[in-house]
């Protein structure tokens, strides 16, 4: 039997100056699995935490976490669940130990069972020799760890992680991707991570939202939402790329549905790739069109994501930054 | 209780980070002494106007430079909370359910402690340049609880400006404006008796002045100690409000985020 961690139910929130952050966002997180939010800078991922986390509040809509009402019991809700934010939340001039001390003394935690607890903690995210140094002195792999120490320092029920491996190394990421797995099967917790890594949501994460201008709008496993693609998925990039519309055009006719350009890369799903690579190519010659390559593989995430909102996460991420 | 306890914790956090910056802690004590130098030397010859009231000028200065500094590290006192803010620590704070006024009471308690480190310092200078007082330890902790008193005000509308403004900017031009005119509209530098009428009314309602008179009363050979009461207790009244203010200023920061 399941049951709901997490549960926020058509969450809207707009900030001055018009800007809509969420449109009616809706998840259900279940118990024990480590849940991933995954978009573009600006999709709505961040301001969802800071409501689930009390942070913030909606301008409407509802949302439960470890069974309390965000909105009615904040407090109750505080105590259930760990944050770990985007950046970081480490105090730099305090040394390591005192950060982990006072983060649970504000929780009611003292004595010898906060020293314990402090001990345990610095122990296991690998920082006991560097306890007592200001944690200004830490790496950017330290500093994350002793983050997610901060938000496990009560115990709590589900831990909300933003963005928790953006601006590490790729070593460091698979290592806290280990870190953030074991905290699922060794202390029973609910992750509600959010991410805009396509290889994070899909090697992480037991189930995935793909967010977009403030909506979910796919929900589900990575395999299930992959599977849900029919065929294997084509990409032919052109040598010119004002024929895209024409090459889709043509390939609609010869390819399965869900046909689309993304710059000069018409992305389309074919059944049985290998043997309609070399019919489509004589079909696009036929038209005059050139093409520079051809690539034929399974479905990714990535393509999850264009399927759903037409654009890759790549081509988002460079939108959101102009 | 809690509240209490969290205000401890919290209080306990910034005068950790403060003994870590002696270099911060030697410019607070360096700075008032160079105004207590200069504008000691400046107007020593102000003692001589008729009506001044006092043949000492670095007796009449030293209280004034006193309140001065209590005063200045209290406007600035909002660049701890926007520091939290900025590196995300406040927002780590605030989804724990430490109680509000902790997050405020913190950052005052440290003005407090660096008030009346500064305090000290400037006393024991002020004395060596041959300041001297009739009112003597009672005289000179009354000086010393008014600019504490003074400090918790001031500090509190600095982290409700930082709360709201978020900016440095905002809290670097509101501090110059709110603590210079502060200053010189009370009698730190020149007994008011001497000031056009303007200024002696602008001091009545100038809680910088309410401090300087109290200490001012308690340093002389007979004080009024209702005259120190009535003080105090108004700068306990404004401490009380602004920081309710400040508190409820966090619920102005979380619908901003």
């Amino acid at each position: 039997m399941t049951a709901t961690a997490v549960q926020a139910t058509e969450l809207r929130k707009t900030y001055p100056g018009d800007v809509k952050a969420l449109d009616g966002l809706s998840l259900s997180v279940e118990k024990g699995e480590i849940f991933g939010m995954l978009g573009p800078n600006g999709a709505g991922k961040s301001t969802t935490i800071r409501i689930l986390t009390t942070l913030s509040r909606p301008d409407s809509g509802k949302a439960k976490v470890a069974g309390v009402d965000v909105l009615a019991s904040p407090d109750d809700v505080r105590r259930r669940i760990g944050v770990v934010a985007q950046g970081s939340g480490v105090d730099p001039v305090a040394t390591g130990r005192e950060n982990l001390a006072l983060q649970g003394r504000v929780y009611g935690m003292r004595g010898q069972t906060l020293r314990r607890r402090v001990d345990e903690l610095l122990e296991r995210f690998r920082l006991t020799k560097a306890a007592d140094r200001p944690a200004q002195t830490y790496s950017g792999g330290m500093k994350r760890r002793l983050d997610i120490a901060l938000g496990m320092i009560h115990s709590p029920q589900v831990l909300f992680l933003d963005e928790p491996t953006t601006g590490l190394d790729p070593e460091v990421r698979a290592d806290m991707w280990e870190m953030i797995r074991r905290l699922v099967t060794d202390d029973g917790l609910t992750v509600l991570l959010t991410t805009h890594y396509m290889d994070e949501a899909d090697r992480l994460a037991d189930r995935v939202a793909i967010v977009e201008g403030g909506r979910v709008v796919a929900e589900g496993a990575p395999e299930a939402l992959k599977s849900d693609l029919e065929g294997d998925a084509v990409h032919i990039e052109l040598a010119e790329p004002e024929a895209a519309d024409r090459a889709r055009d043509i390939l609609s006719q010869v390819t399965a549905n869900g046909t689309q350009v993304d710059g000069k890369t018409v992305r389309a799903r074919v059944r049985g790739g290998a043997e309609a690579v070399p019919r489509i190519l004589t079909t696009l010659d036929g038209a005059g069109i050139s093409v520079a390559s051809v690539t034929v593989s399974r479905p990714s995430l990535d393509d999850v994501y264009f399927r759903h909102t037409g654009r890759s996460l790549a081509a988002a991420e460079e939108g959101e930054e102009k | 209780m809690t509240a209490i306890a969290h205000a401890g914790y919290m209080t306990g956090r910034h005068l950790r980070a403060l003994a870590r910056q002696p270099w911060y802690i030697a410019f607070t004590l360096l700075q008032p002494l160079i105004y207590l130098l200069i504008f000691g030397a400046l107007f020593e010859k102000a003692s001589l106007i008729p009506g001044f009231g006092s043949d000492s000028y670095i007796t009449f200065l030293t209280p004034g430079v006193l309140v001065m500094s209590a005063l200045f590290t209290a406007v600035w006192n909002g660049m701890n909370i926007l520091e939290d803010m900025k590196r995300g620590t406040l927002d780590r704070f605030l989804v724990t359910p430490v109680w509000r006024g902790a997050l405020i009471a913190g950052p005052i308690a440290n003005a407090a402690v660096s008030s009346l480190v500064q305090a000290g310092v400037i006393f024991g200078v002020g004395t060596l340049l041959g300041a001297d007082y009739e009112g003597g330890i009672a005289g000179v902790t009354v000086l010393i609880l008014a600019s504490l008193l003074l400090t918790a005000p001031f500090a509190a509308f600095s982290n409700a400006v930082a709360l709201t403004a978020r900016q440095e900017e905002t809290m670097i031009g509101l501090a110059n404006f709110v603590a210079l005119p502060l200053t010189f509209l009370a009698s730190g530098f020149m007994p008011l008796d001497l000031a056009p009428n303007w200024i002696q009314t602008a001091a009545k309602f100038n809680p910088v002045n309410w401090a300087l008179e109290a200490g001012r009363e308690a340093l002389s050979a007979a004080p009024d100690w209702g005259v120190i009461g009535i003080r105090l207790g108004l700068l306990v009244v404004v401490g009380t409000v602004l920081f309710t203010l400040a508190t409820s200023a966090f619920r102005s920061y979380q619908r901003s985020i």
